[in-house]
């Protein structure tokens, strides 16, 4: 956040942002579950040039055992850049930076799991991130809660994450890197939207009280937009599959009825169903 | 859990002597191979290797800097690897291991001792400026042989990579333009592993067959078919017949990794 | 009472299922008066419970579970038995040898049952407070001797046993394997060859395709088509 006084213009004659987009406007977003195969649940994400990886482990065996606590499992966070990730290498060890924004990510996810279902036990979440822009942290919270979702960790909803902030005067959603680097407030956010709760807040630079209550009004609605994203994608994969096995067996009838896809009598029955 | 059931070991031991392996290749196929190079913008080089299913990114960043004093005319490559826990459960948090430390050494030797990338075209100014390439390799998914599928991935990397133009003033205040150039390379090297189990030695091992191999032999195959390293682990023996029998099945097989490479 | 989701819907985490006076099941949970999904998976209603089937996760031991698993140490008076869940199993001498056995093995535990070795086990107490307790007395109790051993992801395997064991009867009759299911996931099979790569495909396909209608009839086809190709 520099104040000085040379400050680069961030927006157009027509008002919109460097990158072409309004103030309101997200970056290109992309979001896939699965993609790490050896890890219980997966997800990756692409935000603006942010790429990063999530893997979850667990619930399982917590190592060293002392750490266990007896009513609920203990969720391990780490965030972690590639060294290639960024303009400069990074170094390979874990910097102040990344312990923080484990922790952060952390406190994000947790109040919506219900750990209390697997004392004793562990669930790790890995998040890499491969290429770093703007906004990484929340970027990280919301691939890490589908990657969650994807391994069947219970939980009360999913968590999504955006930025908000103020650049050469005016809100913007969802920072570009300049924009963070050369604004003037960066808010990361994180909520669960469903439920109207925020579960990661920080902020960074100035900003009016009349300000703050407009730019969370802003970023509620790009949380929305991700959010729908978010539920999309975890049901995609399934649908696929369903649909790629209705399409094969549509012939077959001479009415030319759609088939019924209620699922047969010998189906999946929940261990406590009766 | 890295314990394999008796079952599973009794299994792959009955098909070895029938000549079969576990996931049905011949001793000598290696699984199919996919390179995906450029992956990371912000990366000089990078690219993106699958084994099969093993999958292994590797990104290059670029600087510039002096050379060691013995070497002044030569640029510098550093070669790491991590065992990030994304890539299996059974990798760790924290400095690397023994596992990540052989992992990167046998791909930086494999790359250092063959010609494909003279050192001395590295330099910009003989004594005081050289080009330092950091090759760092990420595993992003453990289903075994990780030398082979990070060799490639660093090799990969080399082959699409663009470094910087520099300039170094009189006074010897080098600057880093915004142009680009290609490195400059022969044929590239191939790393490929064998794994001894019981009286059988199978190419490209996946992860099950690591697990009750005795021995491992690394072989890499320079560009023009001489061997440029090699690397024996594990706590098994090989005898000095196997040992030029795994050669000589390195140097046919080695044709059809190369025709998977990207071309230049 | 309303329910806002079709049956055989795709719910995800936080999404309302219900509202009103309804009990709440599996992969799900109720704040005030309503009822929200807690995992990936399929809701149903039956009668006035609603539950979530859930599409991934981790085994949960539950007592009575049939399971599979493998021994990764012997301890002072028994085993420990990796069963794929968030916990190890243990298996006291008490619960894996006859009274007889029990009272001579106290300093040879390894001839029962060595580390390594695949054991079919029932599962006697899972309280989450400690670590499951198994038991192999029983029939079809015991260690595995020859065949495979496969792994799928546990929330499939209702489906793969199907109702009443109507998925798993058909697979063992059609192809005279020896099957047996853990809830674990972990699955063991034994016959022919032939048949068991055939068995196992069938699995996969069953695995991959568990949340869709059809299913047994689809599988039964596949089978019977490959059978007659290995006849040819």
């Amino acid at each position: 956040m520099t104040d000085s006084l040379e400050k680069e213009k961030l927006f157009d004659e027509k008002g919109l942002r460097l990158d072409g987009r309004r103030v309101d406007e997200l970056r290109p977003l992309k979001l896939e579950i699965g993609t790490l195969s050896r890890a219980d649940g997966s997800a990756y994400i692409e935000h603006g040039r942010n790429k990063i990886l999530a893997a979850v482990y667990g619930p399982r065996e917590l190592h060293p055992r002392h750490r266990a606590i007896a009513d609920r499992a203990l969720l391990r966070v780490t965030y972690r850049m590639g060294t290639f990730s960024v303009g400069e290498r990074k170094r390979p060890a874990p910097s102040r930076r990344e312990h923080e924004i484990s922790m952060v990510i952390r406190q994000a996810l947790e109040p919506m799991l219900f750990l209390e279902m697997y004392p004793r036990a562990a669930i790790d979440v890995f998040i890499q991130v491969v290429e770093a822009d703007g906004g990484s942290r929340c970027a990280s919270t919301t691939v890490a809660s589908i990657a969650l979702a994807n391994a069947g960790i219970p939980m009360r909803s999913i968590v999504t994450g955006v930025a908000v902030g103020k650049a050469d005067g005016q809100l913007v959603v969802d920072l570009s890197d300049l924009e963070d680097k050369i604004g003037d407030a960066d808010v990361p956010v994180a909520m669960a939207y469903g439920r109207n709760e925020y579960t990661l807040l920080q902020m960074d630079g100035k900003l009016s009280k009349e300000e703050l209550a407009k730019a969370l009004e802003m970023v509620e609605g790009a949380i929305e937009t991700i959010y729908e994203k978010q539920q999309q994608v975890l049901r995609e994969g399934f649908i696929q599959i369903r649909e790629e096995i209705s399409e094969s067996e549509e012939p077959s009838s001479d009415e030319g009825d759609v088939p019924d896809t209620e699922i047969d009598e010998t189906d999946m029955e929940s261990a406590d169903g009766d | 859990m890295d314990i394999i059931s008796e079952i599973e070991r009794e299994r792959m031991n009955e098909l070895l002597q029938a000549g079969k392996r576990i996931d049905g290749r011949g001793f000598d196929d290696l699984r199919p191979i996919k390179i995906v190079p450029n992956i990371v913008s912000k990366a000089e080089g990078s690219a993106e290797a699958w084994l099969g299913e093993t999958r292994v990114i590797t990104g290059m960043k670029v600087s510039i800097g002096q050379p060691f004093p013995d070497t002044p005319n030569e640029g510098v490559v550093v070669t790491s690897a991590e065992l990030s826990p994304i890539g299996s459960p059974s990798f760790e948090l924290g400095p690397p291991g023994e596992q990540a430390i052989e992992l990167a050494r046998v791909v930086d030797r494999g790359i250092r001792h063959s010609n494909f990338i003279q050192r001395t075209k590295l330099c910009i100014a003989e004594g005081t400026h050289v080009y330092l390439l950091f090759l760092d390799i990420y595993i992003l998914a453990d289903h075994g042989n990780l030398i082979d599928a990070s060799h490639l991935s660093a090799v990969a990397t080399l082959m699409t990579s663009q470094l910087p133009k520099v300039e170094v003033d009189e006074e010897g205040n080098a600057t880093i333009l915004e142009e680009f150039m290609p490195l400059e390379m022969e044929a590239p090297p191939i790393a490929l592993t064998f794994a001894k189990i019981n009286d059988s030695i199978v190419v490209d091992p996946i992860s099950t067959e690591e697990l009750v191999m005795s021995t491992r032999l690394s072989i890499t195959i320079d560009g023009d078919d001489t061997i440029c390293s090699m690397q024996k682990s594990g706590s098994g023996t090989l005898t000095r017949q196997e040992i030029l029998d795994c050669v000589e099945r390195a140097c046919q097989i080695v044709k059809k990794a190369r025709s998977v490479l990207p071309k230049r | 009472m309303t329910t806002l989701v079709k049956p055989q819907d795709l719910v995800v985490p936080g999404q309302l299922l219900a509202k009103g006076d309804y009990r709440c099941g599996d992969g799900t949970y109720k704040e005030q008066q309503e009822i929200f999904a807690s995992v990936v998976g399929i809701a149903k209603v039956k009668g006035n419970l609603i539950f979530v089937v859930a599409l991934q996760g981790r085994y949960n031991p539950k007592p009575r579970d049939i399971v599979i698993g493998t021994i990764i140490e012997i301890t002072m008076n028994g085993w420990l038995v990796d069963i794929n869940s968030a916990y190890p199993a243990m298996l006291t001498v008490m619960h894996a040898l006859s009274r007889r056995d029990a009272s001579r093995a106290n300093d040879d535990l390894q001839r029962w049952y060595d580390v390594g070795d695949t054991v079919i086990a029932e599962i006697v107490a899972a309280d989450r407070t400690r670590d499951p307790l198994l038991t192999t007395r029983g029939r079809g109790l015991g260690k595995c001797r020859g065949g495979v051993l496969i792994e799928i992801t546990p929330t499939r395997v209702p489906r793969l046993i199907g109702r009443k064991g109507s998925m798993i009867s058909m697979l063992k009759s059609e192809l005279n394997c020896e099957i047996v299911v853990g809830q674990n996931g972990i699955i063991w099979l034994k016959g022919d060859p032939d048949h068991v790569v055939i068995a196992i495909e069938a699995i996969r396909q069953i695995e991959r395709e568990a949340h869709t209608s059809g299913l047994t009839d689809r599988v039964r086809e596949v089978i019977i088509m490959k059978l007659s190709d290995k006849r040819r």
